[in-house]
């Protein structure tokens, strides 16, 4: 029972990383007053790049597990990810805070651009390889990725529970705990709330507006983009194909608002809302042997998304509202 | 007099603002030790003047010289450097932080941040000054005076010894102004040079001890307070003549036109904001409303435009013929085709009653929308009414199709009073239509509120100072704590009187 327990616990865990990832990217985002509702085509672009660049480095080496330098094999895929989602991060603050473009009409476009990228260039490679079915395997690298602590497994429930994941989820968690440290109580993260909150405040108390939405929004893209990286290597085993990653990317925006813009409430909350996905997608809770009730199980998150939206707004405690100037460019001359 | 030597010198400064030249080679001398006080009328340069000075904007031309070096003003943090802080005229405060956190704000101290030697830092400058201030304390919890010291002591804090103070008194009452100005004298005191903005004569003569006078983006003169009065400096502000009083024709047969009997009125929290409060307006009568700020004007006003849950009481409207129609239960929509028409000047002015980023004549169309006939809409009657009311209150804007917000704060509340008055109503009620307005433009709306008493409308007018109620109501209903301590003839009654009726229901010592 106990063994059981541990593993959809273990299972919930894994669901929910890419989720943790992508709302810890978005929090510190929206902290700085952009709404980046490009993040799920930023994770998707995190995972195709990472996805390039493990396939690259898996073709020279013949595709032998043994031949890969461990090292190289985890830091070639990361770091292009990184630079993927960079580069989407990049793009989305050029429009929106340098032109000054709508933010939610460029970030929709950067996920539906993302989306077609990552299909693109997921279709041209699983091509190139030949392959009969629609995917791409790519076992010998995503096998260094999921490598986790050797005695995990002597430690029983415990050990499935706590300690049978790989180093991406623990910096996950590491991650999540540090922003939201940081928003807190760091001096940075004092000036990036007030960005978000006032803009204009901010600016005439000598917070260099433009450098804080650049660099959250583009850090925030890149911890996102890892969520799409852990989630072909990790959880996919490797194996990418079209369109696998689903609706993650939306269900680490609701998360942001599940969490109420804490990121460290996120590692609790990725896990429940990770429980609520298998829900969905294991027989877990009876379907009355009709498929289509597994699509009413697919919704819960959102159902307790918009519940806790609804609490929030009927207490009405201003700590607990979006950023005051989310979504709105700023422009210091203007009137 | 010893020669003093100047803190800040602005020589030629210059700033477009598109076709709008905000500041035409401006000088200005600024010393310690003094507090200088800046007039102009609305639009005449002189926020955008200071703006410069603190960094908000970069001037197109001129030199700027701190302590007789040129120094170059990129950004607010430059500003600071040099000791120069801004309080602005909105607040730039943000809600969900404490005082503290506001305060350290954007500071590139050493090591970690310590809210805690913060707040002990800014108790030490609070019993310096005689501020008082609650660190821990969040700003939406504030009043706004209370948010206005916090933005004193965070300038303070910075080590600020050139203060700018933006319309200070505008959103105060009297008690609290006299508590700044106490402050300000302190720090005057203190060797900080000290300017103020302001449109108030009486603060400028109590106050300041030079003033410096902005039009049309000019520099026009400066000179000591004491050397000259209110008569000389508005004229320098204007340009030309103003006469300094305001007419008050007498009624021409004023008949009732609203009847409240008994209205109680509670707040959302259960308080109770008006009681048992009785009176009539007549046509072709100005009735001024008294009372110290929050006593229950605001709950009237929008009682009678239908805007407010009322509790108990009624409130009719008379008709030419003598009936009557009861207006509670009435939907504010039905209210307004009666020909009551309110004008409410907010704290923010954007906050009720114009759209900021629509352009003058869509805010005109706000009230004319409904006429007209078939799906489309009228918009040369709006467009029409824009340019009068440009025309009439000479609103210094470039056209009638600019964005509302992007009028400076004295002119959006013209087009918005302008607007209500155009609107030819039976009752025109208005609350604070001159809140931060100059002094010509002041008079203007006066003149236009006597224009409209004329016309036979009823006027009920709620004003920030006792003076001008005074002179220019016939008859004055005075509130305290939400309920009427009496109604006074405007013509028989003084300062002193109404002043002790606002504080005491009925104004008599011994009850």
């Amino acid at each position: 029972m106990l063994e059981t327990l541990a593993f959809y616990f273990s299972r919930a865990v894994q669901q929910g990383i890419p989720l943790l990832f992508g709302s810890t990217g978005e929090t510190l985002t929206e902290k700085s007053g952009n709404l980046n509702l490009g993040i799920p085509g930023v994770m998707y672009v995190g995972g195709i790049c990472g996805v390039i660049g493990a396939f690259f480095y898996e073709q020279s080496c013949g595709g032998d597990a043994a031949a890969m330098n461990a090292f190289l094999a985890i830091c070639i895929p990361l770091l292009c990810c990184l630079a993927g989602s960079l580069i989407m991060g990049l793009i989305y603050c050029f429009l929106t805070v340098t032109l000054r473009a709508n933010q939610n009409v460029t970030g929709l476009a950067l996920t539906t651009f993302g989306v077609g990228f990552g299909n693109f260039f997921g279709g041209y490679l699983i091509k190139t390889t030949g392959s009969s079915v629609a995917s791409l395997s790519l076992s010998a690298t995503s096998s260094f990725f999921r490598q986790s602590l050797p005695f995990a497994s002597s430690l029983g429930a415990f050990g499935t529970a706590f300690l049978s994941y790989s180093f991406l989820a623990y910096l996950a968690i590491l991650i999540s705990l540090y922003a939201g440290w940081m928003l807190r109580r760091s001096r940075t993260g004092l000036n990036l709330r007030a960005v978000g909150e006032n803009p204009a405040t901010a600016d005439a108390a000598g917070i260099s507006i433009t450098r804080y939405k650049y660099v959250a929004t583009c850090v925030g893209s890149m911890i996102a983009g890892l969520g799409g990286l852990y989630y072909v290597m990790d959880y996919a085993s490797g194996i990418w194909s079209n369109d696998a990653f689903g609706d993650r990317g939306w269900l680490a925006i609701a998360l942001v608002i599940f969490t109420i813009w804490r990121p460290d409430t996120g590692v609790l909350a990725s896990i429940l809302y990770g429980g609520l996905y298998i829900v969905s997608i294991n027989n877990i809770l009876p379907t009355g042997g009709v498929g289509a009730v597994k699509e009413l199980y697919k919704m819960l998150p959102y159902l307790i998304t918009i519940i806790v939206l609804v609490l929030s707004s009927v207490r009405n405690k201003r700590e607990n509202q979006p950023p005051e100037s989310l979504g709105i460019a700023y422009f210091r001359e203007d009137r | 007099m010893e020669e003093k030597k100047a803190a800040v010198k602005l020589r030629d400064i210059t700033k477009t603002f598109g076709s709008i030249k905000a500041n035409d080679k401006v000088w200005l001398d600024i010393y310690r030790g003094e507090i200088l006080a800046l007039l102009g009328e609305n639009g005449s340069g002189k926020t955008t003047l200071m703006n410069m000075l603190s960094g908000i904007y970069f001037p197109d031309e001129g030199q700027i010289f701190v302590d007789d070096k040129e120094v170059v003003i990129r950004s607010p943090k430059d500003a600071f450097d040099l000791g120069i802080g801004m309080i602005h005229q909105h607040f730039k405060l943000v809600d969900v932080l404490t005082a503290a956190e506001n305060i350290v704000l954007g500071l590139k101290e050493p090591g970690r941040l310590d809210l805690k030697a913060a707040a002990k830092r800014i108790r030490a400058i609070c019993d310096a000054y005689g501020f008082d201030v609650d660190p821990n304390q969040k700003i939406y919890d504030m009043s706004v005076s209370q948010k206005q010291t916090v933005e004193i002591v965070k300038v303070l804090y910075r080590g600020a010894d050139i203060l700018i103070l933006d319309e200070p008194t505008a959103v105060l009452t009297p008690q609290e102004t006299d508590k700044l100005f106490a402050v300000l004298r302190n720090m005057r005191n203190d060797g900080k040079a000290i300017v103020i903005i302001t449109h108030k004569m009486t603060e400028v003569e109590d106050l300041s001890d030079r003033v410096a006078i902005l039009r049309h983006g000019h520099f026009v003169g400066d000179m000591l307070t004491k050397d000259t009065n209110a008569q000389e400096m508005t004229n320098m502000m204007v340009g030309h003549p103003v006469v300094l009083n305001i007419e008050r024709p007498d009624p021409v047969n004023p008949s009732p036109r609203i009847e409240v009997k008994g209205l109680t009125v509670r707040s959302i929290d259960g308080v109770v904001k008006l009681e048992d409060v009785s009176f009539t307006a007549r046509s072709g009568e100005i009735l001024g409303i008294a009372g110290i700020s929050g006593c229950g004007q605001k709950e009237l006003l929008e009682a009678i435009a239908g805007l407010q849950v009322v509790e108990r009481g009624s409130i009719s409207y008379v008709n030419d013929d003598g009936s009557r129609e009861d207006l509670l239960g009435k939907d504010p929509l039905e209210i307004a085709a009666l020909g009551v028409s309110l004008s409410f000047v907010p704290e923010d002015r954007l906050g009720m009653g114009l759209v900021g980023s629509m352009d003058l004549t869509d805010n005109m169309m706000l009230r004319s929308y409904r006429r007209g006939k078939g799906p489309f809409l009228d918009r040369k009657f709006p467009q029409r009414r824009a340019e009068w009311v440009v025309e009439e209150l000479s609103v210094n804007t470039p056209g009638v199709s600019i964005p509302v917000r992007r009028l400076s704060g004295g002119n959006v509340q013209k087009v918005l009073v302008g607007r209500e008055i155009a609107s030819a109503p039976t009752v025109l009620l208005t609350a604070y239509a001159v809140r931060g307005l100059d002094i010509g433009a002041s008079y203007t709306i006066y003149d236009m509120i006597n224009l409209q008493k004329e016309k036979g409308v009823a006027v009920i007018y709620v004003g920030e100072g006792l003076d001008v109620l005074l002179e220019l109501s016939d008859r004055i209903l005075v509130l305290c704590g939400g309920r009427v301590s009496g109604i006074v003839e405007g013509r028989k009654t003084n300062k002193r009187e109404v002043g002790m009726m606002m504080t005491r229901l009925g104004g008599g010592t011994g009850e």
